[in-house]
């Protein structure tokens, strides 16, 4: 016994070797999960999404349900609109392009920008810390939770879509934007591509309101400077004597992924998307993790 | 218990302080110089006025905030350097409760504990009710935390700080916004506590809070420690006042006055003043029933910390500029 704590010296006393583990670390995640989409909040985001492409179809439906076709051809409304009657499949490509400019987006604005600050507004971050969470781990949370929102709110677009067409418009072979026919397998996986790829382009955006979020102790405030800013870049995005900053820009690619509706699928602009999102999430992620690392809580 | 090697870090202090100093970025110094010292199994009420650096204090010690100068050690190891190795043994009520209002209380609780990532998943359910049960909130545990009244937030930021068993428990002004019967039972749960062999860290204004539950005491004001020790010694170091009741106070006053007795006040049938130095009690009783001053009652009444704290700072209890 006295050999023990002459071994344990000024160290922890013996009821401090309560380990943490590694496994045991990861019920942050599933609570954060939990946190994230219990909220009324989040669900009510998603039912917007949801409705988006509903909304579409059936609009699409009536306007043609006379035999008719889409007014103004294919300039007019989204891309690929004038197709959807044709192939319901191409509802989710017309949601998916629909909604990235601006719903889509706005949606993980508000999620990643309040994801910090607004525990920090209600006073529960403190607590969280000294459970303690410990700061990279809770930012590792709240990120894997705003990617998760990311893929969900694409998910949730490109479902309901999907399931919009198949019930008001024929399915069948797809006619790809080269011109060649696949089957409605190969068109069902290619639209999981385009879905996935779109949730990553919000992941540059995303980490981008994360940051933010740690920046303030204000969620409200947070979420309004994070969708501010989206619109500003969408704004200089438009600006055609601005185009030497435009490749910079997060939404410069973001309608790439029709490029995966090509036979062969054109990489160029997809990769470069990807390589895009990848810098805004370092760069930023660092800037997060550095700041709120330092940071005095005292909210 | 012996600890024979720990001649480097304070003998049983539980936490300890060097010249701890924060000033913040707004350029306010909220805390300077301190150095405390609470000893293990203690009850220490750290007492000061509305801005005297409490709260600033008690977020350097678990690590909220960086100090701007000295060191602070909890548990033995430094602040906030390791916060995640010292934190889990840390239970703690910082500026009142903060609850998720979309949750429930349990499930508030829930939450809490997946943060700590030394908390075993399989018996979290089973820590949160029985932290539920402990503070009394386990019929309301299904209720949503908005709902709650302020003392059953309160309540329940308790039980959070309750889910492990606790080396070190940080309570700032635990009883804020509590009902007198609140109040009590929160005054019978630290006794509890300690009786566990808990050391409780309670921060307060509240003077006869501090003197009903603490053992030790340490009074802040403007961001200084101007004393700690022993409740019993603090009120020892301020001399308590004589106090006699009769139905006679204007004959009982001259006659105390003649006897060297100080600062005189009469209230209705009570007359109460400080006594003379190296002068023996019983001969001014003696004196009084001498002069025919019917004594009703007659005694040294202690001095109250607040008597000590007006002592020691010559000031009232004010919020600090
Ligand atoms: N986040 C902050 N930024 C700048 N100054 C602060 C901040 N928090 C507190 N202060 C200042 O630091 C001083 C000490 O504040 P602190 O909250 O520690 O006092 P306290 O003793 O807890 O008071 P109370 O009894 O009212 O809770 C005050 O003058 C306060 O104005
Ligand atoms: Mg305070």
């Amino acid at each position: 016994m006295s050999q023990a704590e002459t071994a344990t010296g000024g160290g922890p006393p013996d009821s401090r070797a309560r380990p943490a583990r590694a496994v045991w670390s990861l019920g942050l995640f599933r609570s954060e999960l939990a946190v994230t989409f219990r909220r009324w909040r989040t669900l009510a985001l998603l039912a917007v999404l949801a409705a988006v492409p509903v909304l579409v179809g059936i609009a699409v439906k009536i306007e043609t349900s006379d035999g008719g076709s889409i007014g103004g051809g294919d300039e007019g409304g989204p891309a690929f609109l004038s197709q959807v009657t044709g192939n319901g499949l191409f509802l989710v490509f017309t949601a998916l392009a629909a909604t990235l400019p601006f719903f889509l987006p706005m949606t993980v604005g508000v999620i990643a920008g309040d994801a910090v600050a607004g525990e920090a507004g209600a006073g529960t971050l403190r607590y969280l810390l000294v459970a303690p969470a410990g700061r990279t781990r809770l930012l590792l949370a709240k990120f894997s939770a705003v990617l998760a929102f990311c893929l969900t709110a694409t998910a949730t677009v490109a479902v309901f879509a999907l399931a919009t067409g198949a019930l008001l418009f024929p399915t069948g072979q797809v006619t790809l934007l080269s011109g060649t026919s696949v089957s409605f397998g190969e068109g069902l996986l290619r639209a999981m591509a385009i879905a996935v790829t779109v949730a990553l382009s919000l992941v540059g955006l995303a980490t981008l309101g994360l940051f933010i979020s740690t920046l303030t102790n204000s969620g409200v405030a947070a979420m309004a400077a994070t969708v501010g800013l989206l619109i500003t870049v969408q704004i200089l995005g438009a600006i055609p004597q601005l185009d030497e900053i435009h490749p910079f820009l997060f939404t410069h690619y973001w309608l790439s992924f029709a490029d995966l509706l090509r036979e062969p699928v054109y990489w160029d602009d997809l990769l470069k998307n990807l390589g895009l999102q990848a810098l805004y999430t370092a760069v930023f992620g660092s800037a997060a993790w550095a700041g709120f690392g330092a940071r005095d809580v005292t909210a | 218990m012996s600890e024979p090697t720990a001649a480097h870090e304070e003998q049983g202090a539980v936490i300890s302080t060097q010249g701890l100093t924060k000033r913040y970025r707004g350029g306010q110094l909220a805390v300077e110089g301190l150095d405390l010292s609470v000893p293990r199994g203690s009850v220490f009420g750290f007492l000061g006025p509305n801005g005297s650096g409490k709260t600033t204090t008690i977020r350097m010690l678990l690590g909220l905030i960086e100090p701007t100068g000295g060191s602070a050690h909890v548990l033995g190891e430094p602040m906030p350097g390791s916060a995640r190795r010292v934190l889990p043994h840390v239970g703690a009520l910082i500026e009142g409760p903060a609850l998720y209002g979309y949750l429930t209380g349990r499930e508030n609780l829930l939450r809490y504990d997946a943060a700590d990532p030394t908390a075993d998943p399989r018996s979290r359910a089973a820590r949160a009710d029985r932290a539920l049960e402990r503070v009394g909130l386990s019929a309301a545990a299904a209720k949503k935390a908005r709902a709650y009244s302020l003392g059953m937030k309160q309540r329940l930021g308790l039980a959070a700080a309750l889910l492990q068993p606790r080396e070190l428990l940080v309570l700032d002004e635990p009883t804020n916004g509590l009902d007198p019967q609140g109040m009590r039972e929160i005054r019978s749960l630290v006794r509890e506590l300690a009786d566990d062999g808990i050391t409780v860290f309670l921060s307060s204004h509240l003077l006869d809070e501090i003197e009903q539950v603490c053992t030790h005491t340490a009074v802040m004001h403007r961001g200084r420690l101007i004393t700690q020790g022993t409740v019993a010694q603090m009120s020892a170091g301020a001399r308590g006042r004589l106090a006699v009741t009769t139905p006679d106070p204007g004959e009982a006053t001259r006659v105390l006055k003649e006897a060297g007795v100080a600062d005189l006040v009469t209230d209705g049938e009570e007359v109460s003043g400080e006594p003379p130095h190296a002068h023996e009690l019983a001969d001014l009783n003696a004196a009084l029933v001498r002069a025919g001053v019917r004594v009703r009652a007659f005694g040294l009444r202690r001095a109250s910390l607040e008597d000590v704290f007006v002592s020691l700072t010559g000031e009232g209890f004010d919020v600090a500029g």
